[in-house]
């Protein structure tokens, strides 16, 4: 029996602790009811009269908004707060694999919670013959996304002790990466700014990458967008915590 | 004493080191060596910099200038080797408030590589040793002030560490728990490389071999206990440590104001 890797053991004490007082379960209920509410009766899925999930990956970039802050900003302000920030980056860990065990134990509980929504995926199919495909490539689509969401609020948890300031500012910039994606905002900047720096800002949301994949069709584009901005901000977490030692 | 210490067993060696916070020196140019077998009593006033230099000993602060190398390892070059040589507790005793005490040393024994028999052998060494066997199945919050410190001290020496670093181990502890902790550290002191903070004079003379003491972020003493008292003139029959302190710390802090 080999020791595990690091980043397992600082990732699966991590995920444990959410699920040490209530409010882990009560986030999960109040996903999949808002999840529910959303595809059902915002998402119109009987008006439409058509067999699908479009409604609920449609509302997900909002539902992950106030979710994935919540979960994220206890990462780093928490073990501040706590001083056992002392400990862990003590231990003889390398520090690139506690931040990425802290980011995937996050990214675990919001994949729990996507999981969670498997008897909308259930019901649908009772209700009709959904493109399956589509569905799948929808949940791989919001994991992503609330992957990007997370390791944005991983850089900012490791800026603060206070896991409000942690929340409020992570929520505003995963708000803002996904307002750049839509045409209203998008048509504001192409009235004053050259087509090209538009296009960057189109480039650069969140949303557009979302709905690309969303759609059924896994891009490599988009896959590279959504793996390298984890991949950076997770790296930039290190880098701030790192930082933070010399300041 | 100094001239004749074996390299070999030199544990601790910090040359230097400086911390400057936005233009404030919190730390200015200290020097520590610790050998095996030898217990070191950092003292200072409060906000004197033993925390910032514990921290850097530690690595968990990087020194404006100067460097630290435990076990022979510098903690820059090879942080992770390094950090294997030592246990740390760090100011307050921190640890995870909703784990049991079990579940948190197992934890840390996982994080130090320690498994299977190895772990469970350790865990159970530690708890007999710092007397946390009837606490093992309670969450840590729900500890008082004494057993959470037990708990710190226990995760610093689950390794059994040729170094141990802790700020101010007995802090708020009865004094029962002070004599108990006292003598624990003293026994460990026999073998291992020690460095505590503290602002009791009398843990200095109880536990350590040697007191440095550091005022306004700077060594203004280093010798043994007995030396350090003995700067106290003829004249001062008690408290004679406590005159010491108070001279060396004033006169200091004049000079840097």
């Amino acid at each position: 029996m080999s020791a595990p890797r690091p980043f397992v053991v600082v990732a699966s004490r991590e995920l444990r602790s959410y699920f040490a007082t209530p409010l882990a379960g009560v986030f999960l209920v109040v996903f999949i009811f808002l999840a529910g509410i959303f595809s059902f009766s915002l998402g119109g899925l009987y008006e439409r009269g058509q067999a699908d999930l479009r409604p609920f990956f449609q509302f997900a970039p909002w539902l992950f908004l106030f979710l994935a802050p919540a979960v994220s900003m206890r990462l780093w302000a928490e073990e501040r707060r706590l001083g056992t920030v002392e400990i862990l980056t003590t231990l003889p860990l390398p520090l690139w694999q506690v931040v990425l065990g802290k980011f995937l134990a996050a990214w675990g509980f919001c994949v729990l919670a996507l999981v969670a929504t498997v008897p909308l995926w259930v019901t649908v199919s009772w209700l009709g013959d959904p493109d399956h495909g589509a569905i799948i490539a929808g949940y791989a689509a919001a994991a992503m996304l609330s992957g990007v969401y997370l390791a944005i609020g991983s850089v900012i948890s490791a800026f603060t002790k206070n896991q409000v300031i942690a929340f409020v500012v992570t929520a505003v910039a995963c708000f803002l990466s996904l307002l750049c994606g839509y045409p209203v905002v998008l048509d504001f900047f192409k009235g004053w700014l050259p087509d090209g720096v538009a296009d960057a800002i189109a480039g650069v949301s969140i949303l557009t990458h979302y709905q690309s994949m969303m759609r059924g069709v896994i891009e490599l584009r988009d896959a590279i967008y959504f793996v390298s901005a984890i991949v950076a901000l997770v790296t930039a977490t290190a880098i701030t915590i790192d930082w933070r030692k010399a300041a | 004493m100094i001239q004749t210490r074996n390299q070999m067993a030199l544990l601790i060696d910090a040359i230097g080191l400086t911390k400057t916070f936005g233009g404030i020196r919190a730390v200015d140019d200290v020097s520590i060596t610790v050998s095996s077998g030898e217990v070191v009593g950092f003292l200072g006033p409060n906000g004197a910099g033993k925390t910032t230099t514990m921290r850097m000993l530690t690595g968990f602060l990087h020194p404006t200038a100067g460097s630290v190398r435990l076990g022979g390892v510098d903690i820059d070059e090879d942080p992770i080797a390094a950090r294997r040589h030592f246990g740390y507790l760090p100011e307050g005793a921190p640890a995870y408030p909703d784990m049991t005490v079990r579940e948190y040393l197992n934890f840390i024994a996982a994080a130090r590589g320690i498994a299977g028999t190895e772990r469970r052998a350790a865990i159970d060494t530690v708890a007999a040793r710092v007397h946390l066997r009837g606490v093992m199945a309670q969450t840590i919050e729900t500890l008082s002030k004494g057993f959470k410190r037990r708990v710190g001290i226990a995760q610093a020496i689950l390794h059994d560490p040729k170094v141990l670093i802790m700020d101010e181990p007995t802090d708020g502890l009865d004094p029962n728990q002070k004599h108990e902790v006292r003598q624990l550290i003293r026994e460990m002191g026999k073998t291992k490389a020690i460095v505590l903070s503290t602002h009791i004079l009398e843990e200095v003379e109880a536990v350590c071999t040697r007191a440095v003491v550091i005022t306004a972020g700077r060594v203004v003493f280093d010798g043994t206990p007995s030396e350090f008292e003995a700067r106290a003139p003829a004249s001062v029959t008690r408290h004679r440590m406590d005159h010491v302190f108070r001279e060396l710390t004033a006169a200091a802090a004049e000079v840097s104001a």
